[in-house]
């Protein structure tokens, strides 16, 4: 059994008006294969789920750029301007969380828990319409946890069962998306058979993951070219 | 920010000062992240990057960027003897659990006890908090660099902030183009006056009563 598919296959799996986590930081992590293959198709309406808005021709930014998506959840959308025009042309609704509280409610759907307690932000614009809590003379925000209908995420290399194993910094957000979508497809820089990862070495186990595709690489230039 | 380069330098220079040995210490954009330039290179400091890493170095020669190898700005960076890689939970774990000993980071205004805004000004710059709200409320110790003044020329160290806040009470030391100043329990204090300016011009650039330390002329 393996759950090696081509890129076409897998991208069935994203339809319009889809949520859609994806995982990266400031577009490095971001699975450039799959962003491509929705660009090339007409899936749009999606609601967006990654740590920020990439940049306007980087990574999870094209699709904001590009008007695919109608919600943004994420923590800072600074580096794409695109994102906060049409978030003011109320053409893009953006939610805020932030970035520790937004990663660890992602890990929170992905293990299936119920939520997380955290104090981020408790006394700020960050609590406004949110539930308190109190343990132990402390008092906490309670913090939804999140699942998307697909998750999205780049791996350095897989094996056939969908271990995954990432790339330094481009690990980031990539095994949280991992265990939170009801389907995961992960992209992989290589796939080698089962048996072909050291256990020691697999971050994410393949259980999480639904669908491997390989990655014919990043194709924008970077920010700092 | 609207200050030249040396000026930049000059605070960052000030800012790594407050950096020692063996320390686990994050650097916000712009400024905070070239207090790394001033750093001993023999010096065991671990800087911190949200995105995943502990013991980032010096940026790499040009052409030997490694595109999944970078900071939380998304510049490519190196890595020292001894960093690790993990996700970004994790980097919020080391924050939340106060295990940072500094954070760096950029304002636009701080009130006299200490409360920071430095994410949004509604209805104009809405881009987000990211990691600033946990940093803020949870680093050991808060170090603001900034401009003493606005563009307009209009303070940035007030009474009360106007803005929303980024966290209560949060901020040590401020470092600016004109002064450094302690929060203390008893108010702003200032340490040090930068050339060429005096007592009295950082007096009139500072929205909230300052106690001027004895031993600053």
């Amino acid at each position: 059994m393996t759950k090696v598919q081509s890129i076409q296959e897998a991208v069935q799996h994203i339809k319009s008006g889809s949520s859609l986590m994806v995982g990266g930081f400031g577009g490095i992590g971001n699975p450039p294969t799959v962003i491509k293959a929705i660009l090339e198709s007409g899936i749009d309406e999606l609601t967006l789920i990654c740590n920020d808005a990439g940049f306007p021709h980087i990574g999870i930014g094209q699709l904001i750029t590009k008007g695919r998506a109608k919600k943004l959840v994420a923590s800072h959308i600074g580096s794409n301007p695109n994102a906060g025009k049409l978030m003011h042309e109320k053409k893009l609704d953006v939610e805020f969380s932030p970035q520790g509280t937004l990663v660890e409610r992602i890990r929170a759907g992905g293990v299936g828990l119920g939520g997380i307690l955290v104090d981020i932000g408790v006394d700020g614009l960050v609590a406004e319409g949110k539930e308190k809590v109190g343990v132990n003379g402390r008092t906490f925000l309670i913090e939804p946890p999140i699942t998307a209908d697909v998750a999205i995420v780049y791996a350095k290399k897989a094996d056939t069962f969908g271990n995954l194993v990432f790339d330094k910094s481009a690990r980031n957000t990539n095994p949280l998306m991992a265990m939170a979508g009801t389907v995961t497809i992960a992209e992989a820089e290589e796939i080698v058979p089962v048996g072909g990862l050291d256990p020691e070495e697999v971050v994410t186990p393949g259980a999480f993951v639904d669908m491997v595709v390989k990655s014919e690489g990043v194709n924008w230039a970077w920010a700092w070219e | 920010m609207g200050m030249g380069v040396s000026v930049r330098e000059a605070i960052a220079k000030r800012a790594a000062q407050e950096i020692k040995d063996g320390m686990v210490v994050n650097l916000g954009i712009g400024i905070p992240t070239l207090v790394a330039n001033y750093i001993p290179s023999n010096s065991n400091v671990m800087f911190h990057a949200e995105n995943g890493v502990l013991g980032t170095g010096p940026a790499p020669i040009k052409g030997e960027e490694d595109p999944n190898l970078c900071n939380a700005g998304g510049i490519p960076i190196t890595i020292v003897p001894g960093a690790s890689y993990f996700d970004s939970t994790i980097a919020f774990g080391i924050i939340r659990r106060g295990l940072l000993d500094i954070t760096i980071l950029g304002a636009f205004e701080v009130s006299e006890n200490g409360d920071l805004a430095n994410w949004i000004v509604p209805g104009k710059i809405v881009s987000g908090m990211g990691g600033a709200v946990d940093l803020a409320q949870k680093a050991k110790k808060v170090i603001v660099l900034m401009n003493h003044t606005d563009k307009h020329g209009n303070p940035k160290i007030v009474p009360k902030c106007m803005l929303p806040l980024t966290a209560e009470q949060c901020v040590d030391l401020i470092i600016t183009d004109m002064a450094v100043i302690e929060v203390t329990d008893q108010g702003l204090q200032l340490i040090e006056v930068k050339e060429p300016y005096t007592v009295e011009d950082v007096i009139n650039a500072t929205g909230a009563a300052l106690h001027v330390a004895d031993f600053v002329k």
